[in-house]
């Protein structure tokens, strides 16, 4: 099957307007006709819900937490973009289409990208109307702050719970929809299947994930708002729940994965501590504004660090290496997110890590809590020579804007981040791969949709910060219930859907076949030893570096790992109860088949872009020697594979992609 | 660290329930609450017993889903903390720890320390929610400025993540403090004026119905709150709720 | 605003309420009753007062009543009703580490303080209405120090007064800004509220007291 990412004719600008003002609707009367089931309840699957339920539509929403408010969406820290341009420092949408498709290394799709900007001003507006509490200003009116190296201040937040406001703020629209009766919510349900009736996606089949109950969900529609799968890395930013199984069941189905490859390896998040760790904590990327990132320049003092001979604070400072500094003077400590994480594991690789597991870097706040102690001394007419009284003073205002990270840092570690610097080491945090999607949100597989981070998204190879709060909102409330009404004039005549169909039947067989298998089953190990393990191969070789042999190793690894675990997986208890075990089970499968595709796209990939870098893409000469080599020639295309089987069976199509507003340039920021 | 752990194990709602022993080796300080439960339930796998249920999900002390009273307290004795966030060096070599799940009538046990809070989720259905459609058409953002102090409050209150703490800790299992936190959050911003009065009546009616308890001003809920969600939260509720019942 | 009574939050206002009512009775109860130290015939003359005003009698006396029993059904009803929203009670409960033992035990120190009054008014309320109302007698406006002073000659009614009067303080330790609370006042003002509460919740039971001993003592 060609791709068709039904992109509208026309200029730029005009596109969604036009397609908007084109596409079929459904008239509010037969909107009550018509059932749609939304799986997620994060920022995507929410919004979504609770705006096709305003619309009329008969709303069946899942979630696999104990309630829609938990979903991961809830721990996005720093904030959200919209181009509102309140600070007047030039902000527009162009430029936030601009940065988005710079920041995400030219391999994303220009129109959805470009509608993304448009909407995200409406975003700021529908939650505050909402009741959401962004941070405002002493005149009231709203705040911004500047995020990940971009030129203007468009980040709107809550403190460092934007991702809890904005999801409160969906979960509340949601919770009046239920209250109506217009959304049937399910929690504690995990989709196990997609039903696909004459070629259509007509339904899912759910396990209730108390009493076990395997259950069939009709509707004229299938929305997946189901997250990232950054957890097969075991080890991630991720919620423990996290999971690709709905993903991967639909693209089982006939839908498209796309780009598996471009993972987010985000730079400042909380070191391993060992081998009992279930998973990572990030430190909102914001610390890099004021935090510099050094680790020793002597591999004598890092022995002596690690024997803790030495405290880092009594490092001279000639004898601290601030790479960062060091190899991009222009961006510094600010550099995008991939580039700053390959740094540090390019230092950690050459043995200059500061903690046992040599995995993590120093990001220090003494020159910061020193520059605004004196600031504040200045202000308040007091000494600023007296030591004691800037560092004082300095500690205050750094509390005042990360407080409430560096509280989460002691909490966690032990240390005073105020006296010592933070360690920090890269951890997987967001995938842009995922569910390939036309213009209009659906996926391959007629009436199946996807949206948020599930889809392969607007952000190419790499997320700018803050951005991913925008997508997830801006597919939810404005552009799926748009879209998804040209599908469903088609089905004004259907009827409700009967889930008493043999193709019902036999996607519930094959579910209770799976479990069955899995409950019988008299392996030796535990699902997590096989994820975990999983999880080694992941990162050690389709990690933030990858070459192909590292790659192809990985790709027999997990091969053999997925033979073993369908041979020796342990699973107890029963089917008809609260099982967790049960439950994990069948995700690690499905990471299991995804990790072997993600080997597969990077290593057919030869290029480096974005969060995707190959060592043998690199610049060979010149200033930039060593960093991350695009090649726009061969691979400006998104790549979409089609389920064939085996993973290593996978046909790749191509959707070539078109630059025609912007010009491809290699990112430099030396 | 060796430990002795107290855990409640429960097979389903219908099943009584008891308190068993475990002992658990080698734990690290570094270690937190939840992943201390991992290694446990790894050993209880490999000996082909059945794991202890509890929710958990992020894991950095924000979606909420965590629970677990821990030596007579809610998220344990560390403060300002969900359990996921709990480390292990608040104990010591040796101690007994009691686990059990958090306990209210409106809370009933579904496993071991799992338990049903979705009576929350029924009083937000209630009236959690300020009624505006996505249109794309809302006014602009910056046209209501709100004076920045109640803004921050409306902040301090939405920070709730609806763990159930204050319920568990609270001599009554009242919940005051999350509805309080929700009544709160939209009482102090000018776009939940409109709804203000059927908002407060009807998402304590829901809180009633659900068989909380009354509250009592012991200040528990505010101690074991992970998110410090202030006392003030329950007086505002209380002033509004009086203001909506005589307005009728 | 019908049904207010039903609902939990209605219920805790009628308890503050009454509760403030009764706090208020307390301090004019002990304005006078410290008279007595004082200047007996100040005392007498208010006492007097107090026992012949139809304003006091008829429209003070019957609400006080009302308010007594009031406060006292209702803090029953809903440490019932709070009981039952609890059915199955931690093995382990570190209360210590949250609240105060007052907060947690309104509920005793109220049943004692009740205990206390209805010994109480049996044997001083009822007096005056029997004096009064049932079997008069002329009235003598000078009887009612002499009456105070015979009550606390006996070490045993000295005992149980400052046993009932330690529960009060302890009820009111708690009770004094919770009334507060539950009206809905928690503002710039609370810090304040706090320190008067204090006072109030110490210094009016170990005035009381003081009385009892000074009359025990001094005659």
């Amino acid at each position: 099957m060609a791709l068709d990412s039904k992109i509208p004719q026309g200029p730029l600008a005009d596109k969604w307007t036009k397609h908007k003002n084109t596409i079929d609707l459904v008239n509010p009367a037969n909107k009550r006709l018509i059932d749609v089931i939304v799986v997620g309840t994060g920022l995507a699957g929410g919004s979504a819900a609770a705006t096709l339920a305003e619309l009329g539509y008969n709303v069946k929403a899942f979630c696999f937490q104990d309630s829609p408010r938990r979903a991961h969406s809830i721990a996005a820290q720093g904030g959200i973009n919209a181009a509102k341009n309140y600070q007047g420092d030039g902000d527009s949408t162009y430029r936030l289409f601009y940065d988005t498709v710079k920041g995400g290394d030219y391999r994303s799709r220009e129109a959805n990208v470009y509608r993304l900007a448009e909407v995200s001003a409406n975003i700021i507006d529908q939650c505050v109307a909402q009741g959401v509490p962004f941070a405002r200003e002493y005149g009231g009116l709203l705040d911004n702050r500047s995020f990940g190296g971009v030129l203007v201040s468009r980040t709107f937040y809550a403190a460092g719970q934007t991702g809890q406001q904005l999801l409160l703020g969906a979960y509340s629209a949601m919770n009046r929809q239920i209250g109506r009766g217009k959304i049937k919510m399910y929690n504690r349900h995990e989709m196990l299947d997609v039903v696909k009736v004459d070629g259509k996606a007509r339904g899912i089949i759910t396990r209730n994930l108390i009493t076990g109950e395997i259950e069939r969900h009709s509707a004229h529609a299938v929305v997946l708002g189901t997250g990232g799968y950054g957890n097969v890395f075991f080890l991630s930013t991720n919620a423990m729940g996290s999971n690709v199984t709905a993903a991967w069941k639909a693209h089982k189905r006939g839908a498209y994965f796309a780009n598996p490859c471009y993972t987010q390896i985000h730079p400042t998040c909380i070191p391993v501590s060992g081998d009992h760790q279930s998973k990572l904590t990030l430190m909102s990327e914001s610390l890099r504004n004021d935090g510099r990132i050094w680790v020793p320049k002597h591999i004598k003092d890092v022995e002596a660090i690690r024997a803790k001979k030495l405290k880092p604070t009594q490092i001279a400072e000639e004898d601290r290496d601030y790479y960062l500094e060091r190899r991009y003077p222009a961006f510094g400590n600010l550099v995008p997110r991939d580039v700053a994480s390959r740094a540090a594991k390019e230092r950690c690789d050459a043995g200059y890590g500061v903690n046992a597991t040599g995995e993590a870097v120093y990001l220090d706040f003494a020159s910061a809590i020193e520059r605004y102690g004196k600031e504040q001394a200045y202000i308040k007419g007091l000494d600023g020579n007296d030591t004691a009284l800037v560092k004082k003073l300095g500690q205050e205002v750094v509390k005042a804007k990360y407080g409430n990270l560096f509280q989460m840092y002691f909490k966690i570690v032990d240390e005073d981040p105020y006296e010592t610097p933070m360690m920090i080491y890269p951890a997987v945090h967001y995938t842009m791969g995922g569910v390939w999607v036309d213009y209009n949100l659906m996926t391959t597989v007629p009436g199946l949709y996807c949206i948020g981070e599930a889809n392969f998204s607007d952000h190419g190879a790499n997320r700018l910060g803050a951005s991913a709060l925008m997508q997830g909102l801006a597919d939810g409330y404005f552009v799926l219930p748009y879209t998804i009404g040209d599908y469903l004039s088609d089905d004004i005549r259907t009827g409700p859907i009967s889930t008493d169909t043999k193709e019902f039947e036999e996607a519930e067989k094959s579910v209770k076949e799976k479990l069955d298998f899995f409950i019988n089953n008299e392996g030796k190990h535990s699902v997590d030893y096989f994820h975990k393990r999983l999880g080694k191969i992941m990162w050690n070789k389709v990690g933030m570096s990858r070459n192909v042999k590292g790659l192809t190793e990985a790709i027999a690894e997990i091969k053999a790992l997925r033979e073993q675990f369908w041979k020796e997986v342990s699973v107890p208890g029963t089917n008809e109860e609260l099982n967790e075990e049960l439950a994990k089970a069948g995700r690690v499968a499905d990471f299991l088949e995804l990790g072997e595709l993600f080997a597969k796209d990077a290593l057919v990939r030869e290029e480096s872009c974005g969060g995707h870098f190959r060592e043998d893409s690199v610049e060979l000469d010149g200033e930039q020697k060593g960093e991350a080599l695009r090649n726009d020639e061969d691979f400006a295309y998104v790549a979409a594979w089609e389920y064939k089987g085996e993973p290593s069976d996978a046909v790749l199509h191509k959707e070539e992609l078109e630059f025609k507003d912007i010009e491809l340039k290699q990112r430099s920021y030396k | 660290m060796n430990l002795t752990l107290k855990i409640w194990r429960q097979k389903n709602a219908n099943d009584k329930g008891k308190m068993v022993d475990y002992k658990i080796s080698d734990v690290s300080p570094d270690m937190s609450f939840l992943e201390m439960l991992d290694v446990l339930n790894e050993q209880l796998i490999n000996s082909g017993d059945e794991p202890v249920a509890f929710d958990h999900d992020c894991r950095e002390g924000i979606c909420g889903m965590c629970s677990l009273y821990i030596n007579g307290e809610a998220h344990g004795p560390d403060r300002g903390v969900t359990t996921c966030q709990l480390h292990m060096r608040m104990f010591k070599d040796g101690d007994t720890i009691y686990i059990e799940p958090f306990r209210a009538k409106a809370f009933p046990v579904i496993k071991d320390l799992v338990v049903d809070r979705s009576a929350f989720d029924r009083i937000q259905h209630a009236g959690g929610f300020i009624s505006v459609n996505t249109s794309g058409n809302t006014i602009d953002a910056n046209a209501i400025p709100v004076n920045k102090q109640d803004a921050d409050t409306a902040f301090e209150a939405a920070t709730c993540i609806g763990c159930g703490a204050c319920v568990a800790s609270c001599k009554n299992s009242s919940a005051m403090l999350f509805v309080g936190a929700k009544v709160s959050q939209f009482a102090l911003l000018p776009q939940g004026q409109v709804e203000a009065t059927d908002r407060v009546m009807n998402m304590v009616k829901q809180m009633d119905e659900e068989g909380f308890g009354n509250c009592t001003n012991t200040g528990a809920c505010e101690v074991e709150c992970p998110k410090g969600i202030s006392l003030e939260n329950i007086a505002r509720m209380n002033s509004e709720y009086l203001k909506a019942s005589f307005k009728g | 605003m019908s049904g207010i009574l039903n609902s939990s939050i209605g219920r805790k206002f009628a308890m503050a309420l009454s509760a403030l009512f009764l706090m208020f009775f307390l301090l004019q109860h002990f304005a006078i009753n410290i008279l007595s130290v004082f200047s007996p015939d100040a005392f007498n003359e208010a006492s007097h007062f107090m026992g012949t005003f139809w304003a006091v009698q008829f429209i003070l006396q019957p609400i006080l009543i009302i308010g007594i029993v009031f406060h006292f059904t209702m803090g029953i009803i809903l440490e019932l009703k709070n009981r039952r929203a609890r059915q199955v009670k931690y093995a382990k409960n570190n209360g210590n580490a949250n609240s105060t033992w007052m907060s947690r035990n309104m509920i005793w120190t109220g049943l004692l303080i009740e205990a206390f009054l209805i010994v109480h008014m049996s044997q001083l309320w009822w007096h005056e209405i029997t004096v009064k109302y049932i079997s008069p007698m002329k009235e003598d406006p000078t009887r009612y120090y002499h009456e105070l002073v015979e009550h606390f000659e006996s070490p045993v009614i000295v005992g149980i007064y400052i046993v009932a009067f330690v529960f009060l303080a302890l009820h009111l330790l708690h009770g004094f800004n919770s009334a507060f609370q539950s009206i809905g006042a928690n503002n710039k003002y609370t810090k304040a509220l706090k320190g008067v509460s204090k006072v109030y919740s110490i210094g009016i039971p170990v005035g009381f007291i003081f009385i009892a001993l000074y009359h025990h003592f001094a005659h």
